[in-house]
């Protein structure tokens, strides 16, 4: 099955010389959205060649912009197709449009309308002007929980291979029974970072994403500590919160990617400072077990 | 956005007052309402809520706005350091 459309000017009713040209990208979803909202209307519709990326993705990566923005209002003639000027584009489109370059180069101005493509009917019959709701990101809990099944699918070779080694050492220092105890534990702070973080991440503490992991994953290693007893000796204990917290507090930064708030410099703070925290913790985890049979306690 | 907010004092964005012309564009791209008119003037009213993707600047006709924009993405960044001499292999979908 594909999910692009071919690139080109398409007409949404039936459209005239003064109707709207509403620009888009060739993501089948993202076209079908748009299309869908404007039913009822009479519209044009300008499909970018976006190789089947999604509007804020393709912006971001700039395909979603001023170039091939100017080559498809030339080469679909819409300057012989409508009779006014303008470009109706959506705001998350902007990242890689520049308006007045765009002007410049084939004599059609740009409106950033809104950002769901929910909105443009709301938008059009308004004059063309978007209210402040317009210009609303959300990112609601359904919204936040669509993406957990993507994260966990696109971690599954990461899952895979980590269960394989902690598997493979916990069998080989306690045996199957220990290794089946290892591999929940493990499992269970991947699963705080990739679900419980995106899940409760308006009411986890502190703004840092690697943050709310670690605290998402020292309450699991706790609890599963205090819940299946008898390893549960102050050193590993302590053993345990060091390796496990760490493996929620990556899964949780790594979902700042999927969310539509975070910069590039904070990310990039969180994981300069995180990453060696996060190593340390880990060898200092393996020390702990390693020393434990000896401490006596 | 219905409240949330990214770390504090991180965010590469600056505006030049002086070669800000007032058109407006910033405010009509900024996904975070960032900016406000004033006095026919663009001025940061909320720098932290900034996510730094880039839209203002490259709409603003004057470069009056720079900001270092790019994908506030872990995997991403992760691999740009790891790839930084070969072309960046990104690893969003």
């Amino acid at each position: 099955m594909s999910y692009i459309v071919p690139p080109g000017l398409y007409a949404l009713g039936t459209p005239g010389p003064e109707s709207p040209v509403v620009v888009t990208a060739n993501y089948k979803m993202t076209y079908d959205t748009v299309r869908r909202a404007l039913k009822g209307y009479d519209a044009w519709m300008l499909v970018l060649e976006t190789y089947g990326i999604n509007v804020w993705c393709a912006a971001g990566k700039g395909s979603f912009g001023t170039e091939e923005l100017v080559r498809r209002v030339l080469a679909s003639e819409l300057a012989k197709v409508v009779g006014h000027r303008r470009l109706i584009l959506p705001i998350l489109g902007a990242p890689g449009v520049a308006a007045h370059q765009v002007f410049r180069q084939c004599g059609f101005s740009v409106t950033y309308a809104t950002i769901y493509a929910d909105d443009l009917p709301g938008f059009l019959d308004n004059g063309r002007v978007a209210t402040p709701a317009m210009r609303e990101l959300r990112f609601s809990l359904r919204e936040r929980l669509v993406l957990i099944p993507v994260e966990i699918v696109l971690e599954l070779k990461t899952l895979a291979w980590v269960s394989a080694v902690v598997f493979t050492a916990c069998a080989l220092a306690g045996g199957v029974p220990f290794a089946l105890l290892g591999l929940g534990a493990y499992l269970g702070a991947a699963l705080g970072g990739i679900v419980a973080v995106p899940l409760l991440l308006p009411w986890l503490p502190t703004r840092s994403f690697a943050v709310k992991g670690a605290i998402v994953g020292l309450l699991w290693t706790l609890g599963y500590v205090f819940l299946t007893g008898g390893y549960g000796s102050p050193m590993t204990t302590a053993a345990a919160c060091l390796l496990l917290t760490p493996v929620s507090a990556y899964h949780g930064l790594n979902f700042t990617g999927c969310t539509p708030y975070t910069s590039r410099s904070g990310v990039k703070k969180e994981m300069r400072i995180g990453i060696p925290v996060m190593g340390i913790s880990i060898m200092m985890g393996l020390l702990a077990f390693a020393l434990s049979p000896f401490t006596g306690f | 956005m219905n409240g949330y907010r990214y770390l504090e004092n991180v965010v590469s964005l600056t505006l030049d007052p002086s070669a800000c012309i007032g058109c407006g564009r910033c405010v009509e791209v900024c996904p975070h309402h960032v900016f406000i008119l004033d006095d026919s003037k663009a001025v940061v009213a909320d720098r932290d809520l900034c996510m730094e993707c880039g839209a203002c600047s490259s709409n603003c006709p004057v470069d009056a706005i720079a900001v270092d924009a790019g994908v506030g993405c872990a995997i991403g960044i992760f691999n740009d350091w790891l790839h930084a001499r070969k072309t960046s292999k990104r690893g969003c979908p």
